[in-house]
């Protein structure tokens, strides 16, 4: 559990994070959204101490982190940031490694970790271990950072603004695998974000701020049906609420008996996919693989579902 | 049609009319111009040689690697005219006269050596290749020294009488050049690491170092005499080696010079650093020590070898002013010369100076190359 407790942090008498307190659950993703200026990347960089709060706490795990070397915490946190800011003058394998290497691991063991994060990341290791970072694709290089700052295994990774440099495929692609990656590690994450969207679908908890103060810290679901400000409303978008809800279930939990015509949908895809092939086809029913179908009505209901 | 080529030519063939050198009846008199059609039996040969390389350098269409090969040949021409011309004008056993390079011989060397900068700019050479050229070069210097073939030209006549002198004054004025280097990079890395960690020392110390650039260098010898005397006779510091004239104040004025380059290459060198690249160093738990080690120093080392070459070519040529101090180097026989009103021996000075500095700038060129390529 990483406890933020009544972090305020003032630049030239202007508060820029206000009095947050905030509690994040381990094994989950924690997004920070709102708009520039509004403190989430202060507020993320007083966790690792690359801002020190002008009062409050951090905890993780119960331990107040201004009381440790500052070079050690960071070591047992990851960190990766919108430029990446790969070491050009070392090769990938040795991006990677460097925490480890800080930690003075035997180099035998660096290697396989490094191997190990490669493939995770799906870079061939016999590939990419001996490239410079100006030899990858922005999207591998980005894949090498997020690499590089889970190579000690942190129980806690910061991300600020990871996929801001690349375009939307590659951004899709990145969340994806980032996704992948921890609920496969279980690592606990807050990632810092302007694009509601992409703390949608990565969030399994958002966090909206707004001049330097959280406005509301909630399940995705209920940021959308039950947006606690006009700040928040306004940020979701109106025109996008219904379809960022649907984006946030899976067909498999709407399917119903029946039977209906045309190619069928994958189970884990989302509502939002199947609205939009419902759309497109011209359908209003879907077949579902291995069995069942989902309907434009169900779909209709979801999508306007009042809180409870 | 080369351009570069016509201009070189032109050059070329307007030395090949004006005299190759001066016959003189001893090292002061001035003496009577000989061209190199007239200097010696062969010579028309020769003159029409290079002039069939000057006139086929203009055409475009040869490969950089002929041109470069025709400008080396025309080189070891004039080189070896000069010194075919000295042995044969000389009259036997006359110890006085002197045969010196005249102004034909000076603008062909600048035709067939601009020629040769032109053919290897173009040829873009790898790096192994650029070494193994310059050791070539500097082994064909070697031989047409060594071999004795320019004995009798009027400069190394200076040379032969004062051989002990010359070895000992190519020590000192290396040792200034490298000492105030050692120096500069000494107290001007650490400087500008400081600068660059703390903002607000900037402007000041780029500021004071922008001022002693700007102090003409007999300005700041003639400060130092009576400052750095003064100092001499505090107890202990002449043991020290402080004295105002010589090559103590010589080495203080070079480091002076050399400071600035050396600290404001190394702040601009870090400052390249991306920031992102130091914001991840910092944020995966580097201290400011392997900071600076593992990631701003070897990102920076390209600008610093720049300020190593700037160095080192700017003190090989200012080290020439330390002879008027009694600094010692090949400045000592360039004011010898001049109060002699002996060329040839201001020659014996400024042309190893030059020499030297051509050759510490190309080294270090390729030592910068290596650097980037190794990083790129």
């Amino acid at each position: 559990m990483i406890e933020l407790r009544h972090l305020t942090r003032v630049y030239a008498g202007v508060p820029v994070v206000d009095d947050v307190s905030l509690n994040v659950p381990e094994g989950e993703i924690t997004a920070l959204v709102g708009t520039s200026g509004s403190g989430k990347t202060t507020l993320l960089r007083m966790i690792n101490r690359l801002v020190e709060p002008t009062t409050g706490q951090v905890l993780i795990g119960g331990q107040d982190v201004a009381g440790q070397p500052v070079h050690l915490l960071r070591r047992r946190i990851g960190y990766v940031i919108q430029g990446v800011g790969l070491f050009p003058h070392h090769s990938v394998a040795r991006n990677i490694a460097t925490v480890p290497r800080l930690l003075g691991w035997p180099s035998a063991q660096i290697g396989a970790r490094v191997d190990e994060l490669l493939q995770l990341f799906q870079l061939d290791p016999a590939t990419f271990r001996n490239r410079m970072p100006h030899q990858l694709s922005g999207g591998q290089a980005q894949r090498v950072g997020v690499a590089r700052a889970l190579a000690a295994r942190p129980d806690l990774l910061l991300l600020d603004e990871p996929f801001g440099a690349l375009d939307a495929i590659g951004r899709a692609r990145a969340q994806a695998d980032l996704r992948g990656v921890q609920r496969q590690l279980g690592t606990t994450m807050i990632l810092v974000t302007h694009d509601i969207n992409e703390a949608v679908q990565l969030g399994d908890r958002i966090a909206v701020m707004d001049h330097g103060r959280i406005l509301q810290h909630d399940r995705p679901e209920r940021i959308l049906t039950d947006p606690a400000t006009p700040f928040v409303q306004a940020l979701i978008g109106p025109g996008e609420r219904a379809f960022h809800l649907l984006s946030l279930s899976a067909v498999l939990g709407m399917t119903q008996p029946g039977q209906a015509q045309g190619p069928a949908i994958p189970r884990e895809a989302s509502l939002r996919d199947a609205l939009a092939e419902c759309l497109w086809s011209g359908r209003d029913a879907l077949p579902v693989e291995g069995g069942g179908i989902v309907t434009l009505a169900a779909l209709r209901a979801h999508a306007r579902q009042a809180p409870e | 049609m080369s351009r570069p080529g016509v201009l070189f030519a032109l050059l070329g063939i307007a030395g090949l009319f004006l005299p190759l050198v001066h016959l003189r009846p001893n090292r002061i008199v001035p003496g009577e111009g000989i061209t190199l059609t007239a200097g010696f039996a062969t010579g028309p040969l020769i003159a029409v040689g290079l002039a069939a390389i000057l006139i086929a350098g203009c055409l475009g269409r040869w490969s950089p690697g002929l041109r470069t090969a025709a400008a080396l040949l025309g080189l070891v021409g004039v080189i070896s005219s000069l010194g075919l011309a000295a042995g044969h004008l000389l009259p036997k056993g006359n110890g006085l006269a002197r045969v010196a390079p005249a102004s034909g011989f000076w603008l062909l060397l600048a035709a067939f050596a601009f020629m040769l900068a032109d053919g290897l700019t173009r040829l873009r050479p790898s790096v192994a290749a650029s070494w193994l050229i310059l050791a070539g070069v500097l082994v064909l210097a070697a031989a047409l020294l060594g071999s004795g073939m320019l004995a009798q030209v009027s400069v190394m006549r200076e040379y032969a009488t004062r051989r002990g002198p010359f070895l000992a004054e190519t020590q000192t004025h290396l040792a200034l050049a490298f000492g105030s280097l050692g120096l500069a990079l000494a107290v001007g890395l650490p400087l500008g690491v400081a600068i660059y960690l703390t903002a607000r020392a900037r402007g000041p110390v780029l500021t004071v170092l922008n001022i002693v650039q700007t102090i003409p260098s007999l300005a700041l010898f003639g400060i130092m005499i009576p400052l750095l005397g003064w100092i001499a006779t505090l107890p202990g510091a002449d043991r020290l080696g402080v004295s105002g004239i010589g090559s103590f104040p010589a080495l203080i004025a070079l480091f002076l010079y050399a400071l600035l380059p050396v600290v404001s290459n190394t702040l601009s060198g870090l400052q390249g650093v991306p920031l992102p690249v130091r914001e991840a160093a910092l944020g995966l738990g580097m201290t400011r020590g392997q900071l600076l080690a593992q990631v701003l120093i070897p990102l920076a080392l390209p600008s610093l070898l720049a300020a190593v070459r700037i160095v080192l070519v700017q003190n090989i040529g200012l080290a020439v002013i330390a002879g008027l101090i009694g600094g010692g180097g090949f400045g000592t026989f360039v004011f010898q010369g001049l109060n002699q009103t002996a060329m040839d021996l201001v020659l014996l000075g400024a042309l190893p100076t030059i020499a030297l500095a051509l050759l510490a700038g190309i080294v270090m060129d390729l030592l910068l190359g290596m650097s980037r390529g190794a990083q790129a």
